[in-house]
């Protein structure tokens, strides 16, 4: 604490550890209870515990829906139609093609819990560089103040993205169907996923998915050395580096970023696209890191560190938590919109799934991601104060987590969804491995630092 | 009570001029009145003057024209003229609401905006062909000038204004009718 240290406490140590045994405990509860045969699939839903509350939803939404989308709204998701397509293939896949599809999405069920949750706190460290980089690229004043808060999260980046890496190499070695694309049984019995196999292959996928991670590390382990550099510098070579790499890393970031998302999200749905998936992805990534900086922040200075950081650091990290928030909303709307009003079958299943089956996580997103930021956040007073930051953050965190657990449920485990054991397990253990990670490296270096040029500008900064 | 002369100090520099700002009050000095080009950042604090209400309008004019926007919507696309557009038969508000989205966003931006900018003219006694009331034209340019209230301390003030790093100090005497 004397020289501006950081230690991180046993406390908070045996917290994120408590935290990954609990959701590594739920993880395996939920992978050991997924079905091994059909007859099990079948019992399990016929459990009146499962798809409680499900089928009501669906009804409804179903009644309300059913005038305006005519006949798309019986068109299902892609596994439906590769099924349909695998039933008319005839008798090698056996009778029980309902079952069989039920097996499947339970048995994605844990993988998928895993998934959504490697996957978000990935996001939100990938979405933290990203804002680090705009920063350093635009020399901003008033954020150096933060660098080393935001070099702390983007810590995680390595090991989450390896974890995802690892899930995604699973998958194309067929331990689950999470990417129906990967199965070749399906593609032998799919023209449209046949016309993709050039970019939709496993070698490929996984050779992208390690240039992407590849690039985004590389550039944090240097933008970090060279941070740390200029602390003892006396020249600012070490920032004019920093600037350069940054502004190169952001060129190469707005394209990996939206070829990740077609590859890790997109693809789930392999008959599926949108062309502004990937700013859709960013936004969420972008808001959710911001966020995670404005919350690590606040417990810092709530614990003494940071001297440095004051009111007006936090006020323009909710101004971008304002802002970033209406930001996903317009893509949201946009893609929404006009998937909605064109009504293409194969474009409008993606959202029918949803609103039908995924009624209150789709719909409460929004409220949790827009309406409530937008009329908590709207008050210049309310940015300045830790409290409503903090609420405010907490409810956009968990928003947007829903907003991953919306885009890739749905095409994994159907409407077989549930908040459960398995899902707050994976969410506890990544959320413990997130804590450990970026406070060990909080704890590796000076809060302050101090030999940034612009430092000056970010310690005096007030509005 | 209050006399008729002024003394006005002129600053070339929005940095020098928050800090002498800040020691005219400092010193008990009440300043009537601070022309400059462009809006200084801090300076409504420094003056001490009360936070401006017109964020409040702000979120009022935006609301009332989001409700127009709704309104409007309604009367024109389901009651007066409903029309089946893209396979999609405008009888139901709700359902045809998606469509209605950019025009409920346009409408209170467009609300929220104009209402403000004559809100602003309104309260600032503004309107077409008004004669300028600044006292120099100097500070529709790149100077800065602070008005204060002389009350037989014309000395006093002004050596604390030459420290303040004002370039040039003027009396004024101000005419009767304009109080």
């Amino acid at each position: 604490m004397e020289n501006g240290m950081y230690t991180f406490t046993n406390k908070l140590r045996n917290f994120s550890i408590i935290l990954m045994v609990v959701g590594f405990l739920g993880l395996t509860y939920g992978f050991l209870t997924s079905p091994d045969t059909v007859e099990e699939a079948q019992a399990m839903v016929a459990d009146p515990h499962h798809g409680d509350g499900h089928g009501a939803d669906h009804g409804e939404a179903h009644d309300a829906h059913a005038d305006d989308h005519g006949a798309a709204a019986h068109a299902d998701s892609a596994h439906d139609d590769h099924h349909e397509a695998a039933s008319s293939h005839g008798e090698e896949h056996g009778e029980d093609h309902h079952g069989e599809h039920l097996l499947h999405q339970l048995q994605n069920k844990p993988w998928a819990a895993l998934y959504v949750a490697a996957f978000f706190f990935m996001m939100i460290a990938l979405g933290t560089l990203a804002f680090y980089a705009v920063n350093r690229a635009a020399q901003a004043g008033w954020s150096p103040a933060l660098f080393r808060v935001m070099e702390g999260i983007t810590a995680y980046l390595l090991p989450g993205a390896l974890v995802v890496f690892v899930i995604l190499a699973l998958s194309g070695m067929h331990f689950n169907h999470l990417f129906i694309w990967m199965d070749p049984e399906v593609v032998a019995h799919d023209k449209l996923i046949q016309g993709k196999v050039g970019f939709l292959n496993v070698p490929g996928f996984l050779l992208r998915a390690l240039f992407y991670i590849a690039g985004w590390t590389t550039y944090r382990y240097f933008s970090r050395k060279f941070s740390l550099a200029q602390d003892q510098a006396t020249d600012i070579s070490n920032h004019k580096k920093n600037f350069r790499i940054s502004a190169g890393f952001l060129v190469f970031f707005i394209v990996t970023e939206s070829m990740m998302s077609w590859d890790w999200i997109m693809s789930i749905d392999p008959h599926w696209f949108s062309t502004l998936f990937g700013w859709y992805v960013f936004a969420s990534m972008f808001v959710s890191g911001i966020t995670t900086i404005a919350l690590v922040a606040i417990y810092l200075k709530s614990k003494g560190y940071l001297e440095k950081v004051n009111n007006s650091h936090i006020h323009d990290l909710g101004k971008f938590m304002f802002g970033i928030s209406i930001f996903w909303t317009y893509l949201w709307f946009s893609q929404f919109m006009l998937i909605w009003y064109s009504n293409i079958p194969e474009e409008v299943t993606y959202f029918i799934t949803r609103i039908e089956d995924y009624n209150l996580p789709f719909f409460g997103m929004l409220v949790m991601n827009f309406i409530f930021p937008l009329l908590i956040l709207m008050n210049s007073d309310y940015k300045r104060m830790n409290y409503f930051i903090v609420m405010t953050g907490i409810v956009i965190l968990l928003g947007h987590y829903i907003d991953v657990f919306n885009m890739i449920m749905p095409s994994a485990v159907g409407d077989q969804w549930f908040i459960g054991i398995a899902e707050l397990g994976g969410f506890a253990f990544f959320f413990g491995l997130f804590i450990f990670v970026v406070f060990k490296e909080i704890s590796k270096a000076p809060l302050h630092a101090s030999g940034d040029p612009l430092m000056g500008e970010s310690e005096r900064f007030h509005y | 009570m209050s006399s008729n002369q002024v003394i006005h100090a002129l600053y070339d520099d929005d940095d020098t001029l928050l800090s002498a700002v800040k020691s005219i009050r400092d010193e008990k000095h009440h300043i009537e009145e601070v022309y400059t080009p462009f809006p200084v950042h801090g300076l409504d604090k420094a003056l001490g003057l009360a936070d401006t209400r017109i964020s409040i309008m702000a979120f009022i004019y935006g609301c009332i024209g989001f409700s127009v926007a709704v309104m409007m919507m309604n009367y024109i696309m389901i009651v007066d003229w409903p029309q089946n557009i893209g396979g999609k038969p405008s009888f139901s508000y709700l359902e045809n609401m998606p469509a209605f989205v950019p025009i409920m966003f346009e409408m209170t931006v467009f609300f929220a905006a104009h209402l403000m900018v004559i809100t602003f003219y309104l309260r600032s006694k503004l309107w077409p062909f008004k004669a300028a009331e600044n006292p120099n034209p100097l500070t529709t340019d790149d100077k800065f000038l602070v008005e204060i209230e002389l009350h037989d301390n014309e000395k006093d003030l002004k050596s604390l204004l030459k420290k303040t790093g004002a370039i040039d100090i003027q009396i004024i005497e101000k005419k009767e009718d304009d109080e």
